[in-house]
């Protein structure tokens, strides 16, 4: 590879041909501020559009000044990327881009998170010398993700993640000039185009125009209302990042804090998502090896492969895009519709509580869940199993507001019967987490022996898309993982076609899982984050006693008592859902 | 938020905005199956090659006249890409027209030597006489108002244009002249030279 030599700020780099300014400066600790940029190593996700011009230096030689995000190196070089004119620049073009941009950062709910303002605090921008017309726009509200272009810069990452890392194609820059917006086709609502809610693109947007719907308030009016019992329920992810939002360094697992907190706050029972994803394990894995043992045994109408279903990003992206393969997902509920499913029947007649007075509070990572339990087949009468769904932005936003001294808390437990969860339910949020739980109970249950290793180190990784051989004492089961929609939409595209030989396959919408959720604190395209975070996930998971989700006691206590047996009758009136057809924007011709 | 369609008598449902809100109503969008063919074969002409966006638009607007919201769905869905992408096009070039042009499609130059010399005097009396705006075609579909950018008679500035008609030296006394020759009531009408 050649290499090629340049001076950044008097400081001799050597970087491969083809690297930007940009990134041979960050080589050498130059840190050249950017709102448009945005790399996330290890993933195949970089937005470099040169829109937003911050990013400009000085390069000898050179007339006008240089976008570095764009810019390829050149042997011997020369570039300044503070001089007077270089700093002036960049001031005129933040000050350009907030002429035309709302000033109420005091009620942004991105205050404090926002690119554009803590650049303008950086720069010192004290006065905006430019007065204009500003562009309007709807304000756009969805189940899950609220649109407001005036705050947009323009910057493309959504449009860039939506299409490119997850092919949803949901938003697209359209018009031009000073009235171009980002938007979806024929500048429709978020809620009638293709959007899966996966939130990828809440979590990259620099800015306040693209949030999440807020739940805090209703939730604080539930929790308020004497006449109801308010459960909630956390999922893994939420444990392994919540601590960020509260200075402690990412890959902190805060799993004792967060139930302290929530105890603080007043939910009358804290419990674990953890416990409903062993539930699903049970359910799941069971229905994988009964489709496995009918496919081994010949039988015509066997279904494989089978597809986890915990996903809702992903189970609207299936809806929409491939509704002939709607009978390939396990017809498994995801782990927090399972959980309202039992709360609201199980645990409510355990404590005497009525249905309607029983209110399921879910913390996830995610945005797509606050769409997900909104879905009418997750209601009885009009009353939803999971009531409202928060991410853990939304917590750690409570906790702060519920005057909690979060990093003085005490460790405390969760409580039970649906706080209690093995290793197997934390590890769903890692890409790979969700099928290597399901291995760890399908090879027991299947050759009837124990596991020597309880981790599936092959079934591991960052890979878009992943394969594994598992032996399953002598029979070879074939699995897939794809997390990122785009590689979901790959091997999709392969079952479509007949060519894939996969037994099972997990798929995530978000880009490492749920760890990096559209509902997580902003990363701010810093992957070493997500990096530990994962690794805190699995960390939780070698320090619990029980890993199987098969040997939750509390579970086997709820089928004993309750379900009787798991894919059993009662199960797949509460556990079990099905999937429509949402493409109704596909073009069917009808020659008759 | 799907814009006004034109019907045609032969409809094919080919698109539907599902209703979040139960109150609201459920849109459908129909088209004619001829014109679904139509598009199919153009598209089918480049190979439903996604590069060749912008060729395939422009055929279809050169045969349809505009892209309405249903014609773009299927070339979209025949290209194998987004609508958001396609509109995102269709938008972005002012060429592209979601409304149907008037039978008589009326052009403003916009050059510098028009401009210069009081073109937007004239656009002004057009909408005025109209009473539509850039970009909007008249109730009765006779008329519609575009600029442009220089048609190389920069001589005759300002110059406005009826279809492929060239009318030079034009001044806002003239406009109500000009479109005269065309409206319905005219036994002169030009329509036929056109």
């Amino acid at each position: 590879m050649e290499m090629i030599e340049l001076s950044i700020d008097n400081k001799l780099v050597s970087v491969q041909k083809g690297t930007t300014i940009l990134k041979a400066a960050r080589k050498v600790g130059i840190d050249i501020p950017t709102l448009c940029h945005m790399e996330l190593h290890n993933m195949s996700i970089e937005n470099k559009p040169g829109s937003c011009r911050v990013c400009v230096v000085e390069v000898d030689g050179r007339r006008n000044l240089a976008p570095a995000c764009v810019t390829e190196v050149a042997p011997g070089m020369v570039v300044n990327t503070h001089t007077a004119r270089v700093l002036n620049a960049r001031k005129t073009i933040v000050e350009l881009l907030i002429s035309d941009h709302p000033y109420d950062c005091l009620v942004c709910a991105k205050s404090g998170n926002c690119e554009l303002q803590s650049i303008a605090h950086k720069f010192g921008i004290r006065r905006i010398h430019f007065k204009g017309e500003k562009s309007t726009y709807r304000k756009d509200t969805s189940p899950s993700i609220i649109r407001d272009v005036d705050k947009c810069i323009m910057c493309r990452r959504c449009e860039m993640i939506c299409n490119e890392v997850q092919t949803v194609g949901a938003l697209s820059a359209v018009n031009r000039g000073f009235i171009s917006v980002v938007a979806p086709a024929f500048e429709m609502d978020l809620e009638h185009s293709p959007c899966t809610y996966c939130g990828q693109c809440v979590s990259v947007c620099p800015t306040g125009a693209l949030t999440e719907v807020d739940s805090t308030h209703k939730v604080l009016l539930s929790l308020m209302d004497k006449s109801k019992t308010v459960i909630v329920q956390t999922a893994p992810s939420v444990r392994a990042a919540l601590g960020e939002e509260f200075g402690l360094p990412p890959g902190t697992l805060v799993t004792g804090k967060m139930v302290a907190a929530l105890r603080r706050m007043g939910f009358d029972y804290v419990f674990d998502t953890d416990f409903a994803a062993d539930l699903t394990i049970m359910e799941e894995g069971t229905e994988l090896l009964g489709r496995l043992r009918a496919h081994l045994a010949g039988e015509s109408n066997a279904k494989l492969p089978i597809l986890t279903s915990c996903c809702p990003g992903w189970v609207n992206f299936l809806e929409y895009n491939f509704p002939d393969l709607l009978h390939i997902p396990s017809t498994a509920k995801s782990p927090q519709q399972m959980f309202g499913a039992i709360a609201k029947t199980y645990f409510a007649d355990q404590i005497g509580v009525k249905r309607q007075d029983l209110v399921v509070v879910s913390m996830m990572p995610c945005l797509a869940k606050k769409y997900e339990c909104q879905r009418d087949e997750f209601k009885v009468n009009g009353n939803p199993d999971v009531d409202f769904s928060m991410t853990t932005r939304e917590l750690a936003d409570f906790i702060k507001q519920s005057n909690i001294d979060f990093l003085n808390l005490p460790d405390e437990e969760f409580d039970n019967p649906l706080g209690e969860s093995t290793g197997a339910g934390v590890i769903f949020g890692n890409t790979g987490g969700v099928i290597e739980a399901a291995c760890r109970t399908a090879y027991e249950l299947y050759t009837g022996k124990k596991l020597e290793t309880i981790e599936f180190e092959n079934l591991r990784g960052t890979e878009g898309i992943r394969s594994a051989k598992l032996d399953f004492d002598g029979l070879t089961l074939n699995i897939g993982i794809a997390h990122g929609l785009s590689n979901a939409r790959r091997l999709l595209g392969d079952v479509r076609a007949g060519k894939s030989n996969y037994h099972a396959i997990e798929i995530m919408a978000c880009t490492g899982g749920c760890i990096a959720g559209g509902g997580q604190p902003y990363h701010h395209g810093n992957s070493e984050i997500l990096r530990k975070r994962r690794d805190a996930i699995y960390s939780e998971d070698k320090g619990k006693i029980i890993r199987k989700s098969h040997e939750n006691p509390y579970i086997l206590k709820l089928y004993k008592d309750f379900l009787g047996q798991a894919c059993g009758h009662k199960s797949h009136e509460l556990l079990h859902t099905v999937y429509h057809d949402k493409s109704n924007n596909e073009v069917t011709i009808h020659h008759d | 938020m799907v814009p006004k369609l034109m019907c045609d008598d032969d409809m094919v449902d080919i698109y539907s905005v599902p209703s979040g809100d139960k109150d609201s109503l459920k849109v459908t969008i129909k088209l004619s199956k001829e014109k679904i063919e139509t598009i199919n074969r153009i598209c089918a002409s480049f190979e439903n090659n996604p590069e060749e966006l912008i060729n395939v638009l422009h055929e279809t607007q050169n045969t349809l006249g505009y892209l309405p919201a249903e014609v773009q769905e299927i070339i979209a869905h025949n290209l194998k890409i987004s609508s958001a992408h396609v509109y995102g096009v269709v938008t972005f070039y002012s060429y592209f027209t979601m409304v149907p042009k008037g039978d008589y499609p009326i052009s403003v130059c916009m050059g510098t030597a028009c401009y210069v010399r009081g073109a937007e005097k004239i656009l002004e009396e057009l909408k005025k006489e109209l009473k539509i705006g850039i970009g909007e075609t008249t109730p009765d579909q006779r008329f519609s108002i575009s600029c442009l950018r220089c048609v190389g008679a920069c001589g005759l500035a300002p110059v406005l244009m009826v279809g492929e008609k060239v009318y030079g030296s034009v001044s806002p006394d003239d406009v109500k002249k000009i479109l005269n020759e065309y409206r319905e009531d005219n036994e002169d009408c030009k329509c036929q030279q056109l």
